[in-house]
């Protein structure tokens, strides 16, 4: 008996929703032995670090609280992702997004209004789209490559955050700690379930995935995406402008991740500090791999990464497990996924003598 | 401006602008064959603290040297099998290689950030370095940096003059054509991925153990990243991507010599410029878009198996 590998016929349907599964229990078994390499008994680190945070309605407050960045970043990602344009610059864009959104809360604190949400949330969406669209000019009129300068951008936007938290923004009362004054009630997102801190930007950005999803799967312009992603000439022949879509690609990811800033610093932070987001802006990149680069897919990863990182917290504190384990996981599950979507176009058999035999 | 600051800027931009050499050199290499690789980033960083691990345990530069360089080939490895033997997209590869890679250092890392280390002696090269000038520019400094000229020589003779060489090259233009006349494209590419990651985690050791002798989480802060764009600035020219790789160690330097002429400016500003100045190199060399198509290696990015034509 041994092991063949061959080619599928044709790629599987099955597969391409079962890697990301296989995926997934690849990480939770590799957490085993992590765990256990650590000298942590696996089972109750297991416990610790995958059911403890969420196994009460408090929790699962959280887990959508985290998850909220990460599918709505995701889903503005997977729109670029599609056509093979890569923004890798969400988290930057996430900061600039919370800068002028914060900017808008500082100078309406002493005010009250229904309109400084609204107008905060606006100011993120600019922030977002600004950042988007320096790599998406410098892509289609000098041909830069959009991952290296989009990536760039994240350095310069966290350093900027840290420069105006420190500097401008800061609070002149705060004894020159480097924090914004803390927002007013209306510029904080109301809670809307009664023992969670379930807030109003949860919705928001569940929202903002359905919108992804009748953009992507409904909409012309995202059928031309899906195009150029499979097919970059073929898309040409059909004269789909390629400059239009590496706009719409790298904009929707802005757009998503300058809200996105809005809402962290509207909703569990309110206020700016010189780092608003524990990487969810690369957190995202991975699901929106993981969710298959669909918004249906990306709610249900965006679940699995907001418990890694609340995971990471809680081993942290009661097992003494150090924080960073949510960064191999997250880099692990990746991994594990690419490596299986070779099963989407291979098989492995095993044939025996019987077989050879015939 | 004193002449003798001038020289002292100079020679602190060579230190500066060595890990630039080890990880753009390396990833060269790679990007030659054909194989684009974007996990520079976080093979410098795990190359970084596994160096400076086996450097605090062991006290041996030789050691620290070459565990930074295995654990660069170990990450390298995980990309290599991802994208070429189970031809996985390679740009989702290797920012999946970063991602982890910046988790497992930071993990790594955690009973280390507060130890410094002594660093690394300069050596003086007898007679040379008593040469005006050039002697302090070129012969004044420590061992791992002369070993990166070494490095550099090396590449240029291997790439240009040897028939290893060549082949690797023309895997790079034209895997179908390689493996039609009989050589073994995924071996080789193996091999480039291999080299490239023992060379970011080179480059990243010496961060770690010479250049700042301490470990920081993210410590690499970008390195990676403008590597490899140096690679594309260089035109994939070895020549070019050590006279980058100096550019860009000036400009790392810089800030801090610009506050040292008392000039006030934000340190978060200064620090944005190694980023900023990524991006406009990008820029002037894109803008023709045939000195890229002509430069690149035109399969790179491209994946390619044998059994799958």
């Amino acid at each position: 008996m041994f092991i063949k590998i061959e080619p599928r016929p044709e790629p599987s349907r099955a597969m391409k929703y079962l890697s990301p599964l296989l995926a997934a229990a690849l990480m939770l078994v590799s957490g085993l032995i992590i765990f256990t390499l650590l000298g942590k008994n696996p089972a109750s680190a297991f416990h610790a670090f995958f059911i403890e945070p969420v196994n009460d309605l408090y929790g699962i407050g959280e887990l959508f609280i985290k998850a909220s960045p990460l599918m709505l970043i995701g889903t503005g990602l997977a729109v670029g992702f599609r056509a093979s344009i890569w923004n890798i610059g969400a988290e930057g864009q996430l900061a600039i997004g919370a800068i002028l959104g914060g900017y808008i809360a500082i100078i309406f604190n002493d005010s009250s209004g229904f309109f400084i949400l609204p107008l905060m949330i606006l100011a993120g969406a600019v922030g977002g789209i600004l950042w988007a669209s320096i790599p998406a000019f410098l892509k289609t009129v000098f041909n830069a490559n959009e991952i290296l300068v989009s990536l760039m951008l994240n350095y310069v936007a966290i350093l900027l955050l840290a420069m105006l938290v420190h500097g401008p923004l800061r609070d002149p009362n705060g004894y020159g700690f480097p924090q914004s004054v803390l927002f007013a009630d209306s510029a904080i997102l109301p809670v809307l379930l009664e023992g969670t801190r379930l807030h109003l930007g949860v919705f928001l950005s569940l929202a903002g995935v359905v919108v992804g999803w009748v953009f992507l799967l409904k909409s012309f312009t995202g059928y031309q995406i899906q195009v150029a992603g499979l097919a970059q000439k073929a898309a040409t022949y059909a004269g789909y402008k390629y400059k239009k879509l590496i706009w719409i690609g790298l904009l929707s990811g802005g757009v998503t991740a300058g809200i996105a800033g809005v809402l962290e610093i509207a909703g569990p932070i309110g206020q700016l500090l010189p780092s608003v987001s524990p990487g969810y802006g690369y957190a995202a990149i991975i699901v929106a791999f993981v969710g298959r680069l669909h918004p249906g897919g990306i709610f249900l990863s965006s679940l699995l990464m907001a418990l890694l990182y609340l995971g990471g917290e809680s081993g942290q504190m009661n097992l003494d497990l150090p924080s960073a384990v949510t960064g191999i996981f997250q880099g692990l599950l990746l991994f594990y996924l690419l490596a299986a979507d070779f099963l989407i176009n291979y098989r492995i058999r095993l044939n025996t003598l019987q077989q050879e035999a015939d | 401006m004193d002449f003798d600051i001038f020289i002292h800027i100079l020679v602190a931009a060579i230190a500066a602008g060595t890990p630039f050499v080890y990880a753009a050199l390396g990833e060269l290499v790679t990007e030659k064959s054909g194989v684009l690789n974007l996990g520079v980033e976080g093979m410098m960083l795990v190359g970084a603290i596994s160096g400076f691990i086996a450097m605090t345990k062991t006290g041996s530069l030789l050691v620290a040297v070459l565990c930074g360089m295995s654990a660069g080939a170990l990450m390298a490895c995980i990309f290599a099998v991802l994208t070429l033997t189970l031809m996985a997209n390679q740009v989702a590869s290797g920012l999946a290689l970063t991602i982890f890679g910046v988790g497992l250092s930071a993990f790594l890392g955690l009973k280390y950030t507060s130890i410094a280390l002594p660093g690394v002696k300069e050596l003086h090269i007898p007679v040379l370095s008593d040469i005006p000038v050039i002697g302090q520019l070129l012969f004044s400094h420590d061992i791992l940096i002369y070993s990166s000229f070494v490095l550099f020589a090396a590449v240029s003779w291997f790439l240009y003059k040897t028939k290893a060489g060549l082949i690797l090259r023309g895997i790079g233009e034209a895997p179908k054509s390689a493996h039609a006349l009989g050589y073994n494209v995924i071996k080789i590419r193996y091999l480039a991925v291999l080299f490239g990651g023992a060379m970011a985690g080179l480059g990243g050791a010496y961060l770690s153990v010479a250049y700042t002798p301490m470990w920081v989480e993210g410590m690499v802060a970008g390195r990676g990243w403008v590597s490899l764009a140096l690679v594309v600035f260089a035109t994939w020219r070895p020549a070019r991507v050590m006279a980058g790789a100096y550019l860009f160690g000036g400009i790392t330097i810089a800030q801090f010599h610009v506050q040292g002429f008392g000039i006030e400016i934000p340190s978060q500003l200064l620090s944005m410029l190694p980023y900023i100045a990524t991006i406009v190199v990008l820029v002037l060399i894109s803008r023709d878009q045939n000195t890229i198509r002509l430069n690149s290696p035109a399969s790179l990015g491209i994946t390619y198996h044998p059994d799958n034509q």
